[in-house]
């Protein structure tokens, strides 16, 4: 009985309904559009970092620690048998960092030096510019890094480094290649050379920093080694992306608060303009709570309604960010973005579509609740007078 | 049978730091079928009176039974329900619910009632056609004129058949021609199924069609006849 009093009250109320409506259809539209770029950015990201570092998690040389550059001469151990069957079946790779010095036109550059198997196939890494040919040393290195430092495939860099006996040397090697790649993790102050010409340089035969495995699951407990998984390693990203939703929710609380306002306005105005109405209401029999649960209804009727007319427009709306994405309009990785392309691509799970529409149904239920509370004090014979009862 | 029993009954409202008496020491019996008017002047405690009938406001002092019960003694859900079942209420502005149509307003009191709606299309029709107004069921309050809107007003009160129709100035609003139709209207619904029905009203017109007449003055009974020969 009440939804169809409803019902009849908020469509009998024509164009103001409409507009509510529409305004509440705004907030669903906007919250849902803006959260999944961030999920979308998220998914991206993360899976740019699988595929060109992190693959399905690592072993880190117990030392290792990447916050702090003075653990890097030190960070490398023997290669583990059970780690070594798995790089032997092409389901890990092995990576040495050391730390170096690079000379390019006479700069003194200081970098992470990584050598890593040039037949590798575990990550996109283009590790096949490694193979080396007339005795030369081939290197890659990213292209944001190679821009910074005026670098051209094809030219020689010379790089000096220290030995494990703490001996230095130097020698020019070649930039054989400049990949380009949207995770800065593996190009900022990095140059990439075969593992087996580092071990040599280094003296440090068949160790590692790390592995790279290819078996998320692969998770065995390994003396020395310390098993990071997929949420331990993307830890920063997902941090950061939390940090600028947090920043975006700005824009969510102002949706939101636009279609509590609307709410609250209308259910306040309702109350005033129909308070005849609801003397009426009473007179003829219909009790407070029921006016209560009739106005209240309403409210919520408008953010029912809202969800149809949302995905009139969304559905189409979203499809198409979906299919095209959002031009980002600049180079991400001068933000420190990692992983994230010139375009963002929206995802728009059932759990964020789910989670808006009833946080935006709570949310319109309590707004349209609070002002009927007036209802419970308002007189019959004030309210049939047009008087608010104080 | 007595249906509404009235002893020394006050009705005040606080007004600053004092108080205005409206209605004092009224003592007053309605029995089942009558055809009343509560007349006087304006500010006299005519719809005060009617709302403490109609159980939409209480008395300060003094003991008011409608239908048995006793109106000071009824929670807010007993109160609902004694309107509900028992009382319709016919405004001199009609109040008719503006976004409903002729039917859905008159199907209104049957809906708080529970009613199935094959029951409330036949009462519904019914009182249409007591009131004339069987071609305006689809139409809305703002289309139809004063008249009109009345007559909806009391096929609304009727339609569920109450023991007693609370009526407050019906015909204020009206033309002497809609008057006497909506007086015709009402009195055959009197005589026909034996409802009751008190007006306050200070209309000439309509104590020509009264069977008693009560008057009020500052909030006493001044008078009390049966009138045009009861």
């Amino acid at each position: 009985m009440i939804l169809k009093l409803a019902t009849k009250n908020i469509l009998g109320a024509g164009l103001r309904t409409w507009l509510n409506i529409f305004i509440l259809s705004l907030s669903y539209f906007v919250i849902i559009a803006l959260q999944g770029f961030y999920v979308g950015w998220q998914d991206d990201a993360a899976r740019e970092m699988k595929n060109w570092n992190l693959a399905g998690g690592q072993y880190w040389q117990e030392t290792y620690d990447p916050y702090d550059p003075f653990t890097l001469e030190n960070s490398h151990s023997i290669i583990p048998e059970e780690l070594q069957k798995k790089i032997d079946s092409g389901e890990a790779i092995s990576i040495l960092f050391a730390p170096a010095t690079i000379y390019p036109d006479g700069r003194m550059r200081n970098i992470v030096l990584k050598g890593i198997d040039p037949n590798q196939s575990l990550i996109e890494l283009p590790t096949k510019y490694l193979v080396n040919s007339n005795n030369e040393i081939n290197c890659i290195i990213g292209s944001g890094f190679a821009d910074n430092l005026n670098i051209k495939q094809g030219d020689y860099i010379v790089l000096r480094w220290r030995d494990k006996n703490g001996t230095y040397d130097a020698r020019d090697i070649k930039v054989s290649h400049i990949f380009s790649t949207t995770v800065i993790t593996v190009e900022s102050n990095q140059v990439w050379i075969s593992l087996p010409i580092l071990q040599e340089m280094l003296d440090l035969p068949n160790e590692a920093t790390i592995i790279t495995i290819k078996d998320e699951m692969f998770d065995q407990e390994i003396t020395g080694w310390q098993y990071k998984n997929l949420d331990i390693l993307l830890i920063d990203l997902t941090n950061m992306i939390k940090a600028k939703t947090i920043g975006s929710s700005i824009m969510y609380i102002l949706m939101l608060f636009l279609a509590m306002l609307a709410i609250f306005d209308t259910q306040v105005l309702a109350i005033f303009r129909r308070r005849k109405e609801i003397g009426t209401m009473m007179a003829m029999g219909m009790t407070r709570p029921k006016i209560i649960q009739l106005f209240t209804l309403e409210g919520i009727l408008h953010a029912i309604l809202a969800i149809f007319m949302g995905a009139v427009y969304g559905i189409p709306l979203l499809n198409h960010f979906q299919k095209v994405g959002m031009q980002i309009g600049m180079d991400a990785k001068e933000w420190g973005l990692s992983g994230l392309d010139d375009a963002l691509y929206p995802v728009y799970g059932w759990k964020l579509v789910l989670g808006t529409i009833v946080l935006v149904l709570i949310t319109i239920t309590v707004v349209s609740f609070l002002p009927t509370r007036k209802i419970a004090k308002l007189k019959p014979t004030d309210a049939l007078r047009g008087k608010m009862t104080k | 049978m007595v249906l509404i029993k009235i002893n020394e009954m006050f009705k005040s409202y606080p007004i600053g730091k004092g108080k205005f008496t409206a209605l004092k020491n009224i003592d007053l019996k309605f029995e089942k079928g009558e055809f009343t008017g509560i007349v006087g002047p304006s500010g006299s405690g005519k719809t005060t009176l009617l709302n403490i009938i109609g159980s939409l406001d209480v008395q300060t002092e003094g003991k008011v039974e409608v239908m048995g019960n006793e109106v000071k003694s009824l929670s807010a859900k007993q109160s609902s329900r004694l309107r509900s079942e028992h009382i319709g209420f016919i405004f001199q502005t009609y109040n008719l619910l503006p976004v409903y149509t002729v039917y859905e307003n008159v199907e209104f009191p049957l809906i708080l009632l529970g009613m199935s709606a094959v029951e409330r299309k036949k009462a519904v029709s019914d009182a249409l056609k007591w009131v004339g107004l069987t071609d305006k069921i689809k139409s809305r309050p703002a289309q139809l004129s004063g008249g009109e809107c009345q007559r909806v007003a009391i096929a609304r009160a009727i339609v569920k058949k109450p023991s007693l129709v609370l009526a407050d100035e019906p015909t204020a609003n009206l033309d002497a021609e809609n008057s006497h139709h909506i007086l015709k209207t009402m009195k055959k619904l009197n005589e026909e199924l034996g409802t009751t029905f008190i007006f306050s009203t200070h209309d000439a017109k309509v104590i020509s069609y009264l069977k008693r007449k009560i008057t009020l003055v500052d909030g006493k009974v001044a008078n009390d006849e049966i009138i045009n020969g009861g």
